[in-house]
């Protein structure tokens, strides 16, 4: 059987906004079969997006969906965990709202350690504005405020998370469809807080601005760029150059922030 | 039964008053002069089951506020000044996406960092206008630390209702003043929660106003399924840029606080000797108290003066205003700056009397002597 | 029954035409037609649901046989 999206989708949405060949698609699909696979009662999952293209995620996906403010998601996600710590918290959003606007929520949401997943869809670019660098714009590349090539260096999201200490880390590409509800699924399964990174495509705002002559070359850049974390590990620095590690990077165990909260209840009760 | 009394801080009433109200969430950020709230809740809120978190910068405890909300918890954010401007941009979502919650500004001077530790009143109309675009706003001012405790109460009884922030704003000086304090039983204080949805899950639309303008909220984590955002909506809560969808809703959101019935509602005001009064003077929080003493002064010199102090800010009350500038010949209006709540009292006055004007942006209080010598230069 | 392994429906109106499933397709089962993609090799399906997983426009749906 053809994969059953619709039950999970809000009746009459379709088509969505995003550009032809944009990743975003992909990725709710993804989204939807690992919430699928985790078994999550709708009624019992928050879904927080902040402002962009990725963001608009929220509305298609039946579940209890707040489309926040650009960069807030994070912040406002750890509101709706810390008073209802038995819902699932899903947060969804592209890399400029996540790691520029909403870089202080997002790491310090990682230094919690508090239990959600969040699944940044970098794809180098603010599409949504019309293609504006943004903190994961490649050194050099062109954007509509970058013309003259980008000056500034990038952030690493997954290492940044792993930094600011998620739990949980991974990554994946837009291309690699079968990845991205594994990993998902992972995360949400991860106690605490997990990132998944999708690299992704926005060949109207960013592929046309550097030399990707089609969604299809961008696509094919995905593929090659990828390097699973093991054959990774067989490959020298040279090899490696230019590429981007897939697959989970970082899985660690460490107290989620709403249990070590429970125990604060507990003393304060006691007291 | 005598009733529990305490010498109590401003700030500390506040945290009181919140939890009378059923607060079960804070979302803060340390301020001067309003970190006491944050640091009494930190202690009770976990002994009731409630939730405490300091959070990364002022914006994001704005955020954790309203998703807290949305969870169906009584939530609550205090700062001051420097801290209320960051928090604007989120004061505008709770606006639009109707989510209701406390904002406390305990005031001190500005612009920027101004002076930490002094007291102010210039966020008046920052709590009216901080946040762009069209909205309503819910804002009182209480004047005494027993006051901050019902005001609290009260603050959170409008957000529940009118489904909204409400901001409650009180200068450093009643903040941190300490006075005696009777608490009030259970069940003395009106306490409101928010109106529970009827319909049926699959029919729910969180902004649907065909009942009511005030349309009810259902939780996350509940029966419910709905989306929220900050974009303009239709009924169902999915975004709109149909033109009579999206002035309806605007118009909604004004009128629901505006018209006449929830205006008399909402504003609650004291007068003092305005019965007979030709000179009134209008005055909030620490500085009406210094009204009141100048007031009595002023009596005992024969000239008939009066206190209007406002403890709902917004809505401004309009019509009493109107009515007092058609009695007097002047209404005095004072307050720590440089002439805020001023322009309201022009607005309504009309030029049906004088309106001369006190402000102080020093860090001190206005006195007495200020503001007898003024009155007695407008009869 | 029939010998293929799998009917592809492609839902038209979702279809915006990226061609990401007919480049990707292992058995070129998929092609383009202007700015929609269509079925043009049923019986080379190998059922692999790469094209399905890879829409982004929920346009392509693969029914295994």
């Amino acid at each position: 059987m053809a994969y059953d999206y619709d039950k999970s989708l809000r009746p009459g949405k379709l088509p969505h906004i995003w550009c032809p060949g944009c990743g975003h698609g992909i990725v709710m699909k993804g989204l939807i079969r690992a919430m699928d696979t985790c078994e999550l009662d709708r009624k019992n999952t928050a879904i927080v997006s902040g402002i962009g293209c990725a963001s608009r995620i929220s509305g298609y996906i039946d579940a209890c969906t707040l489309h926040t403010a650009h960069g807030r998601a994070a912040a406002f996600a750890t509101g709706v965990k810390m008073a209802k710590p038995e819902m699932n918290v899903i947060v969804v959003g592209g890399d400029g709202d996540g790691t520029a606007i909403g870089g202080n929520h997002f790491i310090h949401a990682c230094r919690r350690n508090i239990d959600m997943t969040y699944v940044i869809m970098n794809n180098f670019i603010y599409g949504m504005t019309g293609g504006q660098f943004s903190p994961c714009t490649p050194t050099g590349d062109k954007a509509s405020t970058t013309v003259y090539g980008n000056p500034d260096p990038v952030f690493d999201i997954s290492k940044l998370a792993i930094g600011a200490g998620a739990t949980f880390v991974a990554r994946t590409t837009a291309f690699h469809a079968t990845q991205i509800d594994k990993l998902i699924a992972e995360g949400i399964k991860h106690k605490g807080m997990s990132i998944i990174e999708v690299i992704d495509d926005c060949p109207t705002t960013y592929g046309r601005r550097n030399q990707f002559r089609s969604v299809i070359d961008m696509m094919k850049r995905l593929k090659d760029m990828a390097v699973p974390v093991a054959a990774a590990a067989k490959m020298t620095a040279e090899q490696l150059d230019g590429k981007m590690l897939t697959g989970v990077l970082h899985k660690e165990v460490r107290p989620e922030y709403t249990e070590q909260y429970a125990k604060i209840i507990d003393l304060a009760k006691s007291a | 039964m005598a009733k529990k009394v305490a010498l109590l801080q401003g700030n500390d009433a506040c945290a009181q008053g919140a939890l009378y109200a059923g607060c079960m969430f804070f979302g803060g950020y340390p301020i001067t002069p309003s970190t006491e709230i944050a640091e009494v809740l930190s202690i009770e809120l976990p002994k009731r089951g409630g939730k405490f978190i300091q959070m990364e910068d002022e914006i994001g405890a704005m955020a954790s506020v309203i998703g807290a909300s949305l969870a169906g918890s009584k939530s609550l954010t205090a700062s001051s000044g420097p801290g209320v401007s960051l928090k604007q941009e989120l004061i505008g979502y709770a606006c639009i996406a109707e989510i209701p919650c406390v904002i406390i500004n305990v005031m001190r001077g500005g612009p920027s960092t101004g002076m930490p530790t002094g007291p102010g009143q210039s966020d008046v109309q920052q709590a009216r206008w901080g946040t762009h675009g069209d909205h309503a706003t819910i804002a009182v001012a209480p004047a005494s630390v027993q006051e901050i405790f019902s005001e609290t109460v009260r603050a959170f009884n409008l957000a529940e209702k009118y489904r909204m922030p409400v901001q409650v704003l009180y200068d450093e000086i009643v903040g941190h003043m300490r006075e005696r304090i009777e608490f009030p039983e259970a069940g003395e204080l009106e306490v409101i929660d928010r109106t529970a949805p009827t319909d049926s899950p699959e029919d729910y639309k969180p902004f649907d106003a065909s009942k009511s303008d005030v349309p009810p909220l259902a939780a996350f984590g509940s029966d419910y399924k709905f989306h929220v955002t900050g974009l303009n909506k239709a009924a169902d809560g999915f975004p709109t840029t149909k033109a009579e969808l999206v002035d309806a809703e605007e118009r909604r959101q004004i009128s629901k606080v505006e018209k006449p019935e929830a205006r008399a509602d909402i504003e609650s005001n004291e007068e003092y000797l305005t019965d007979d009064a030709e000179v009134v003077i209008f005055a909030y929080g620490s500085t009406s108290r210094s009204a009141r003493y100048a007031v009595n002064e002023l009596r005992k010199e024969g000239i008939k003066a009066g206190l209007f102090r406002p403890i709902t800010l917004w809505p401004f009350p309009e019509n009493r205003i109107a009515e007092l500038a058609k009695q007097v010949k002047a209404i005095v209006v004072a307050e720590m700056n440089l002439g805020q709540m001023l322009l309201e009292v022009e607005r309504v006055a009309k030029g049906t009397c004088a309106t001369p004007f006190i402000g102080r942006v020093d860090g001190e209080p206005i006195n007495p002597g200020q503001l007898i010598a003024q009155v007695k230069e407008a009869l | 029954m029939s010998s293929r392994k799998a009917e592809i429906e492609i839902i038209e109106r979702y279809c915006k035409g990226c061609s990401i499933c007919a480049e990707f397709c292992p058995t070129k089962v998929l092609a383009m037609d202007a700015f929609v993609v269509k079925v043009v090799d049923a019986d080379a399906c190998i059922a692999c649901m790469q094209c399905e997983l890879r829409c982004p426009d929920f346009a392509i749906k693969v029914h295994k046989n």
